[in-house]
């Protein structure tokens, strides 16, 4: 799969009507060094990721990294607070006591390593609301699995293959797909 | 690829001619068209009463919390045994979400959805108690730390009640975040198949515009793996918390050791048998027997006669320490716990959380749709009694025997708890009507291994002769993925 630095408008669409399918496809696409552009579900297809050659996601690597802040912003802040600018005399307790800290900083840390995650997820995923999608295939949400080809700058016998390729792997449909701009409204 | 499921395992998803079309047509019905009858009933019913509570609540802030049956001896009462039931009800949908993903149950699925709503609704109803019991509701953000011009004035980070303002908000969010980010491909899938312009425009902006990428599931799958971790802790935390908010006190029948995990088991044991009511009642309504089965039914009941298990050993725990302690004022906090004037109290809560649940080990009654919803319905009652015992029986008799006083409740009480059903009833009604109320793309992900027409194939027996010779050219590792494969390459 490649990201594109420039946006691709013509797309080849295969679609398949099972996941074990789609993963046999993408198996048999690949040996013939087609490079597919994108894979499409209504859900998450087990084990597609090695097959489609998706690096791992290190979503959760970020995750950590905002949770440790969250451990970090609360000791500081209730140190600051308990220790120095509000030292309170609660039945002669020591002022900074780290057991009855131990709640708020699990919290703190859970909420920002949540809050972070999600957004760094909404991103990354780029989806906000209002925004508007290219769909290729309406039921590709519904029941069908797509595999997506650019286009754009392929040579009509490249296409001729990919389509003849696509043939092999028992694709249900095989359409072409032009998207005007990249606004292209809900259709 | 784990497709292949035992064939003793049973079908997580009924009907004949399932596929994942009609599992979209089957679940997404329910937001198009009319609303049927029972739900317009029932929403009418709903919001009646939540509007009577919304009444209370503005009379309790107009007149003051002296409109409330609490004395200066029982200071606390229905505001927080509310506020502990909600809280505690919530728990199931995390616990659904959360603990079983990570357990990697499959009937977690059909229920999931419908039971995070039910947390965040259970949550906003909690909520209220604490916020309004500050009476000048408009300064409730005092309780959280922030750099004000009172002089270096700031909340008491050793307070339990502070840990519960941090716990209770942390758990809103995280609670909010995973259910939404888990609706946003359903409702690209309503988007899709959606008639109208509006609607379109709607669940397009509902669904942050969702598309379905190989790479957008990966962070899916990624993202709802940590948060369920995170969430696992978070809600054992959530309701250890509320527990602290009597075991740190020195108030006799609240000073146990033994509050953080009863005070858990129990908020799992409510909020099963609350998701329990609901899931009867959509599954009802909306016509959705093939998704939410007997068998998730039967699983639930499980979880139901398990935890109310750990309450009633927790309840006798509680005795049997107040005795061997040899503590004469521990005694006499238990004692009058059982038999004192709340004795009745006591017997309901007893009788509901400990005894009744017990008949679902018998496999018919656990499987039979009217005992679970009647039991589920006295596991209702008997938790809300248990909080209500545990705060009121052991204020009421106080250290001084002169201040000893009787808790009755006023209709405001009344009012604002029938209230607060009121509004989770109207906000879970909304929700199964314009939401999926089924995880879709979830339901579908199991399909292949949990489906009743998936599994029909699999236990064929001729299958097995083609296991070997296709496993050569297939290629897959997996067996199971080969043996699946034939099915699909038959069409």
């Amino acid at each position: 799969m490649s990201v594109a630095a420039v946006e691709n408008n013509k797309f080849i669409v295969g679609l398949y009507d099972h996941e074990e399918k789609l993963l046999k496809a993408i198996k048999h696409i690949r040996s013939k060094g087609i490079e597919i552009h994108d894979a499409l579900s209504p859900f998450p297809v087990h084990g597609i990721d090695p097959i489609l050659g998706l690096k791992d996601t290190r979503l959760h690597t970020a995750g950590f990294f905002f949770g440790l802040t969250g451990t970090t912003t609360a000791l500081s802040v209730i140190t600051f607070i308990s220790k120095f600018n509000y030292p309170i005399i609660i039945g002669g307790k020591p002022f900074w006591s780290l057991p009855a800290y131990i709640p708020v900083t699990f919290e703190l840390t859970v909420l920002f390593a949540s809050v972070g995650m999600v957004t760094t997820y909404l991103i990354r995923n780029k989806l906000w609301p209002g925004r508007v999608p290219r769909i290729f295939d309406k039921r590709t949400t519904d029941n069908l699995f797509a595999l997506t080809f650019a286009i754009d700058d392929k040579s009509s016998a490249d296409i001729d293959k990919i389509k003849s390729v696509l043939g092999e792997t028992g694709a249900l449909e095989i359409n072409t797909k032009e998207f005007k701009d990249s606004d292209e409204p809900l259709n | 690829m784990s497709t292949y499921e035992s064939p003793i395992r049973e079908a997580l998803i009924k009907g004949e001619d399932t596929n994942y079309s009609k599992i979209t047509d089957d679940i997404v019905r329910n937001t198009e068209g009319t609303p049927p009858m029972a739900w317009m009933i029932a929403f009418a019913l709903a919001s009646a009463t939540a509007l009577f509570g919304v009444f209370c609540l503005f009379y309790t802030v107009w007149k003051g919390i002296g409109v409330w049956g609490l004395n200066k001896t029982v200071d606390w009462a229905w505001d927080i045994t509310n506020f502990v039931w909600w809280i505690g009800i919530g728990h199931a949908g995390t616990l659904i979400s959360a603990v079983l993903l990570l357990f990697r149950q499959k009937w977690r699925t059909g229920i999931n959805r419908a039971a995070e709503a039910m947390t965040i609704f259970a949550v906003v109803c909690a909520g209220l108690f604490p916020v309004f019991h500050m009476g000048r509701v408009w300064m409730a953000f005092f309780i959280f730390p922030y750099p004000n011009t009172r002089g270096p004035l700031w909340v008491n980070f050793n307070s339990p009640l502070l840990w519960d303002v941090f716990a209770i908000s942390t758990y809103f969010t995280v609670s909010l975040l995973f259910w939404y980010s888990g609706l946003m491909p359903d409702f690209a899938t309503i988007r899709d198949r959606a008639k109208t312009a509006r609607r379109k425009m709607i669940y397009n902006i509902l669904s942050f515009g969702w598309v379905g990428t190989a790479k957008q599931w990966q962070r899916f799958e990624s993202l709802s793996l940590v948060l369920a971790g995170l969430s696992t802790p978070l809600v054992l935390s959530v309701h250890t918390i509320v527990s602290f908010d009597f075991a740190t006190s020195v108030v006799p029948g609240w000073h146990t050791t033994i509050f953080p995990p009863y005070f858990v088991a129990g908020a799992i044991f409510s909020g099963f048998a609350m998701v329990q009511t609901l899931m009867l009642i959509t599954r009802k309504i909306f016509n959705l027997q093939n998704y939410i089965t007997t068998a998730h039914l039967e699983s639930m009941n499980k979880v139901i006669v398990l935890t109310g298990s750990i309450v009633g050993v927790a309840y006798i725990t509680e005795l049997v320490i107040a005795w061997y302690s040899g503590y004469l004022y521990e005694q006499y906090a238990f004692y009058n716990r059982a038999l004192g004037p709340y004795k009745w109290a006591y017997i309901s809560m007893m009788t509901c959380n400990v005894i009744s649940p017990q008949v679902f080990w018998f496999k018919k009654i656990r499987r039979s749709v009217f005992y679970s919803f009647l039991l589920s319905i006295f596991v209702n009652i008997g938790m809300w009694f248990e909080r209500f015992v545990i705060i009121v029986t052991s204020l009421h008799r106080d250290f001084l025997p002169s201040s000893w006083n009787y808790f009755t409740p006023t209709w405001v009480d009344a009012g604002l708890y029938v209230g607060t059903i009121g509004i989770f009833f109207t906000l879970f009604l909304l929700f199964a009507r314009t939401f999926p109320v089924i995880a879709i793309a979830e339901v579908k992900s199991i399909f292949s291994s949990s489906a009743e027409t998936a599994k029909s194939k699999m236990s064929d027996p001729q299958d097995f002769s083609d296991v070997h010779s296709h496993s050569h050219d297939g290629g897959h590792g997996a067996h199971a993925a080969v043996h699946h494969d034939k099915n699909f390459n038959e069409q």
